[in-house]
């Protein structure tokens, strides 16, 4: 058979190489300064853009979508092409694809910082780059598939079936989750309210970690581990039981985000079942990995790469064993909320997919530059920072959220709360101390690592066009004894694709469409009302400032909840939150009913200075709230928007909704004046006020309203 | 103010979760059939693609 002769490409490789090196120190230390922030909140330097609840989103975001999700297609364009013996489908998509992802991720940053955000966890790109992200996703499949199409290898190695499974669900979750309605160029309104909005993003959520930063990255496992072993898989037949359980279950158990909220207890419990049965693939995928090196430990000790892929592999194992431990409602109602959930990501994120990546990249660049590394030392060196970066920074926040979360639940002898939250949060600053200890020495193993492949590309040369030969994919492929219909997808990437399709599809659907029919049957709570105009101002202040990450707003049936906070959360109390604020993590109190607790002045000079309110108190100032008006020109488009949504604003409200902001913005003046607080009428301030004012106030305040309802105070709800 | 359970207005909810169970069971029993009746030469074929 004749042998055809072609080139792989290894110059979209090498640029998505330098994005992982460069995205990886930024994302680090987007990480760091947040860190430092909890327990020195004035590192913010008193800018809106460094706070915390900015520069949490540009964190997660530039550690998911930049670092890990470059280093996905760094591996999948070098291990694709080999395992599909061709050159990628075309050189001009894969540029457009590289460049096109890294604006969006400089745009994504800039737009964070200025608190450009929809409020939803991990997806908090505005509309615009929602459909930037849409658009190269499909340039990344067009390519990926068109590869697929041309390759010389008749069979799809299980690596591929982990990139399209990725490919497909990703698309899916990214475009289900992203549907809201643009106010202006950069904000927008999510299309789902409340208990919905908060299962969409939940599921989006999970499936984020399970189909970006999981199945590829088990994608390139499968692929690097063997070749830097250089022995095969363990099993291969592990290998496909692996991927059809992993991407099956996966997608269910997104609602084990939301144990004990206000999210029916049915779809609570499906996802509780899901989440433990994960425990079997994810095992099952560890142990393919560990038990390829029988043998071969005496590699490990000698190899930087081996190292790295060793400590990945176990701590994805840790990570998929406790994630199922935390989606059991007992555990859950200790964990949720607390920093358990933070250290419990790190796990992954630190040791499953940094560590994976670097092994990948320590095997990489001495192949693509002709050379051997620069120095093995140094790696080692790498290795121990990082491991014990890993362990200082997730053992002392597995001590805070445990510690915490028993200080919330503790009572008196008396049947009092024992504690006053300020004191649960003051009690773990020196666990917050620690925890950025060791995220400085993992960045500092980063830079080390950064300093050693640049020495190792400077005395190599890079080939970026590597020849290869392969007889070309023949039409008549030798007949095995026993052919079955798996043989028949796995030589077909598109009907591939249409089978993940539909085994990721039935679960989300299964899952969610229960809870949309909902909508035409819920009896809304006949007193929650919609938020008046300066409310919707201050929310929408609420959801730029990040105040979400620091604050949930869900009372849980918990004794201890309901003495804190109040009457526990009803679904029906978020009808008209577009997008829900549920939150994931108090750093600071619930505040689902803070609304009429404290006087205005209170929250003035709370918002002005916490600390002089609640004396060490880690939360940052907000000065820019008392210089920056309300921008009024908005609130027509604001009201218009939400009606499109169906929240029952009385027709042609929308023009005379800024006199309504008016009054209501004088009245809170007004209090404000009585306790002798000047303030200039239309400032930011009022409206925040006026927002946390409201918050679960309306179900309080049901049968006072009953009887002294005023035609104009429907909408202003009490 | 009355809150309903509005769960109880959807009927036969169960099915849900049931069909569910179900859907993943039998394709779960499939696949395991399937790994262990496949050929083995083939299985050993596609394992070595990375170290071609």
């Amino acid at each position: 058979m004749q042998v055809e002769q072609f080139y792989y490409d290894n110059k979209t490789v090498k640029r998505f190489a330098y994005a992982v090196l460069f995205w990886s120190i930024v994302g680090m230390l987007a990480g760091l300064w947040a860190s430092i922030s909890l327990f020195y909140p004035g590192i913010n330097l008193g800018l809106p853009a460094t706070t915390f609840g900015r520069m949490r989103p540009v964190h997660t975001n530039a550690v998911i979508f930049a670092f890990v999700g470059n280093g996905i297609f760094m591996g999948v364009y070098y291990s694709l092409q080999r395992l599909c013996k061709t050159r990628m489908f075309s050189d001009t998509l894969s540029r457009l694809h590289f460049w096109g992802w890294q604006l969006i991720i400089v745009a994504g940053a800039i737009t964070l910082w200025a608190g450009k955000t929809s409020g939803k966890e991990y997806a908090e790109l505005e509309w615009p780059l929602d459909i930037a992200i849409a658009v190269v996703w499909i340039i990344f499949g067009v390519n990926l598939f068109g590869t697929l199409i041309r390759r010389r290898e008749k069979h799809i190695y299980v690596a591929i079936w982990f990139y399209i499974a990725t490919w497909v669900t990703v698309a899916m979750l990214h475009i289900v989750n992203s549907i809201e309605l643009p106010v202006s160029m950069w904000k927008s309104y999510s299309w789902y309210a409340g208990v919905q909005d908060a299962l969409v993003q939940w599921w989006y959520g999970h499936n984020a970690v399970a189909f970006f930063l999981t199945t590829p990255y088990l994608g390139l496992m499968y692929y690097f581990l063997p070749k830097a072993a250089n022995r095969p898989i363990y099993s291969y037949r592990l290998s496909i039981i692996h991927f059809w359980a992993l991407i099956f279950i996966y997608i269910w158990a997104g609602p084990h985000h939301l144990l004990y909220t206000a999210l029916p207890d049915w779809a609570q419990s499906l996802g509780v079942v899901f989440s433990i049965m994960l425990i079997a693939p994810s095992w099952g995928g560890m142990l393919n990995g560990l038990f390829t090196l029988r043998g071969a430990w005496d590699k490990v000790r000698e190899e930087p790469v081996l190292k790295f892929l060793v400590v990945a592999i176990t701590c994805y194992g840790m990570a998929t064993f406790e994630g199922p431990m935390l989606s059991l409602k007992n555990v859950n109602a200790i964990s949720h909320f607390t920093d358990w959930t933070i250290a419990h990501v790190h796990i992954g994120a630190l040791g499953w997919n940094g560590f994976l990546t670097f092994g990948v990249l320590y095997w990489l660049i001495p192949r693509m530059w002709n050379t051997t590394l620069y120095s093995k030392k140094l790696a080692g060196t790498h290795f121990w920072i990082g491991t014990i970066g890993i362990v200082l920074y997730a053992v002392p926040l597995y001590w805070a959220g445990f510690t915490q979360s028993m200080m919330w639940k503790n009572f008196t002898e008396e049947g009092q709360l024992k504690f006053q939250f300020l004191e649960t949060v003051t009690h773990i600053i020196p666990m917050y101390v620690t925890r950025s200890i060791g995220g400085t020495l993992y960045l500092i193993g980063a830079v080390i690592m950064v300093y050693n492949l640049r020495k190792t590309i400077k005395q190599g040369y890079f080939s970026a066009n590597e020849l290869a030969e392969a007889p070309p994919l023949s039409e008549i492929t030798p007949i095995h004894s026993r052919q079955y219909w798996h043989r028949w997808i796995e030589k077909r990437p598109l009907q591939m694709l249409v089978f993940s399709l539909i085994a990721v599809a039935i679960g989300g659907m299964i899952e969610m469409i229960p809870t949309f029919l909902v909508k035409s049957n819920i009896p809304t709570i006949s007193s929650v009302k919609p938020y008046t105009p300066l409310e919707l101002h201050g929310r929408d202040i609420y959801v730029r400032e990040g105040c979400y990450l620091c604050h949930s707003q869900m009372v849980r049936p918990f004794r201890d909840e309901v003495a804190r906070y109040g009457e526990y959360s009803k679904a029906g109390e978020f009808v008209y939150d577009h997008p829900f604020q549920w939150g994931s993590k108090r750093t600071g109190p619930d505040l689902a009913r803070v609304g009429g607790k404290y006087p205005d002045s209170w929250h003035y000079n709370h918002m002005l200075d916490p600390a002089s309110m609640s004396p060490g108190s880690i939360m940052p100032n907000y000065n820019w709230l008392f210089d920056h008006e309300i921008d009024t020109n908005r609130t027509e488009n604001m009201i218009r928007a939400m009606q499109r949504l169906g929240v029952p604003y009385p027709a042609g409200y929308a023009t005379q909704a800024n006199g309504d902001l008016t009054s209501q913005a004088a009245a809170i003046k007004a209090s404000l004046k009585g306790d002798k607080i000047g303030v200039g009428s239309n400032k930011e301030i009022l409206a925040l006020i006026a927002y946390l004012q409201r918050l679960g106030k309306d179900i309080k305040a049901a049968p006072k309203e009953q009887t002294a309802m005023k035609d104009g105070q429907q909408i202003m709800g009490n | 103010m009355k809150f309903i359970n509005y769960l109880e207005t959807i009927s036969g909810i169960s099915i849900y979760g049931l069909s569910s169970l179900l859907l993943f069971g039998f394709i779960f029993l499939a696949m395991l059939v399937w790994t262990f009746r496949a050929d083995k030469t083939m299985i050993e074929e596609i394992r070595n693609i990375p170290l071609d």
